[in-house]
């Protein structure tokens, strides 16, 4: 790696700490709590920026893997596969921090409501985008099947963000498209999001030279 | 028009038209979550004994609890219609009379919905408690309904 990626990373990487502190002060601890919920919906500084970020990886595979259908590039594939690797970590966040926030307040860790029904396909499709990958033995063939994968399954995020809209769900409409948060619980909210925006940046960094590092001892490997 | 890029339009095209029926079409039927007292009413006869969610407001002053026998009732309404629910346990933290609940369980014979799970359905509104609001009045009314019939 050259000396200015890793000065680079660095800072990224102590930009997303310190913003991770900060956000998780501010809502943790700093912000009051609901007037409704009580604690409780302090779960929502982390279950709302990690759907978030997973909707942002999401569309970085879906980018990436137009990229790479268009000009074959190897860039563009591991860009889609490190942002693929992400967004299945942030949507099992999200579910994992939705079932908890689910329980008290619901009164159940699971239902099968078209938000959560929808979230989870979320999840198995890219699940099923990294098996793909690592079961196709032909690594070209590997990164064009699952470039195929990653735009269509990008389908399914307008259909959760909608879901609520379109079905009778238990989960609620969204709170930050109505805005329906009191400006004392959204600035902690937007802090955190920025946050964990800046983690999945720091992370994406770090797996894409994962991946070209991979790419490299791969080409080597066939040139001995 | 390149083959390989028509295959990929055509391609497109079957999933595009695959995922408008899920939504539309079939899904739709199965992805109602809840029905409403008054779709339950149309039903009449036919959803007794059914395995059914239904959702509505928890009506006010409706709400009759025994923490001894944790025998819960209350009706179900939507404005037009309104459902009496029966149920034997506790109710989630958030469940309270005018606030939105959705339960699942059956009807029986007489027309009363025997819930085996009550769950709460909250806004998407979040505020701090307002002046002179304390969150803990707001616990009280919740510690009332839970005494509603303090134990002898």
């Amino acid at each position: 790696m050259a000396r200015g990626g890793s000065r680079l990373m660095l800072v990224l990487g102590l930009a997303a700490a310190a913003a991770l502190l900060v956000g998780l002060y501010t809502g943790l601890v700093r912000a009051p709590a609901d007037a409704v919920q009580g604690e409780v919906q302090r779960i929502m500084y982390l279950h709302v920026p990690t759907v978030l970020v997973a909707y942002l990886a999401f569309t970085v595979v879906f980018v990436g893997s137009v990229g790479y259908l268009l000009t074959r590039r190897e860039g563009w594939d591991i860009l889609a596969h490190a942002s693929a690797e992400l967004g299945v970590l942030f949507t099992a966040l999200t579910i994992a921090a939705g079932a908890i926030w689910g329980k008290p307040t619901w009164g159940a860790w699971w239902t099968w409501d078209a938000r959560i029904t929808t979230t989870a396909i979320l999840l198995l499709i890219y699940l099923g985008y990294l098996m793909l990958r690592a079961a196709v033995e032909d690594q070209t063939r590997g990164a064009r099947y699952a470039a195929v994968v990653g735009i269509l399954g990008f389908l399914d995020i307008p259909i959760i963000h909608k879901s609520v809209e379109w079905w009778r769900t238990l989960h609620q409409p969204s709170s930050l498209a109505r805005g329906a948060i009191d400006p004392v619980l959204l600035f902690p909210l937007w802090l955190n999001i920025t946050a964990f925006a800046l983690l999945y940046a720091f992370l994406l960094a770090q797996r894409m030279e994962l991946g070209r590092l991979e790419a490299e001892l791969t080409r080597r490997r066939l040139e001995e | 028009m390149k083959p390989r890029h028509r295959k990929f339009l055509l391609g497109g095209l079957v999933v595009a038209a695959a995922l408008g029926y899920l939504i539309f079409g079939g899904l739709q039927e199965t992805l109602v979550y809840f029905v409403t007292p008054t779709e339950l009413r149309e039903q009449g006869e036919h959803a007794v004994g059914r395995a059914l969610r239904v959702g509505g407001m928890v009506e006010t002053g409706s709400v009759l609890w025994d923490p001894r026998t944790l025998d819960l009732a209350f009706r179900l309404s939507d404005g037009v219609a309104s459902v009496p629910v029966r149920h034997r346990g506790v109710p989630p933290d958030l469940f309270a009379e005018g606030r939105g609940a959705v339960v699942e369980g059956t009807v029986t014979a007489d027309g009363v919905f025997q819930a085996s799970q009550i769950l709460a359905k909250h806004s998407e509104e979040y505020r701090p408690p307002r002046e002179g609001e304390d969150r803990d009045a707001l616990r009280e009314r919740f510690k009332s309904l839970l005494k509603e019939k303090p134990a002898s």
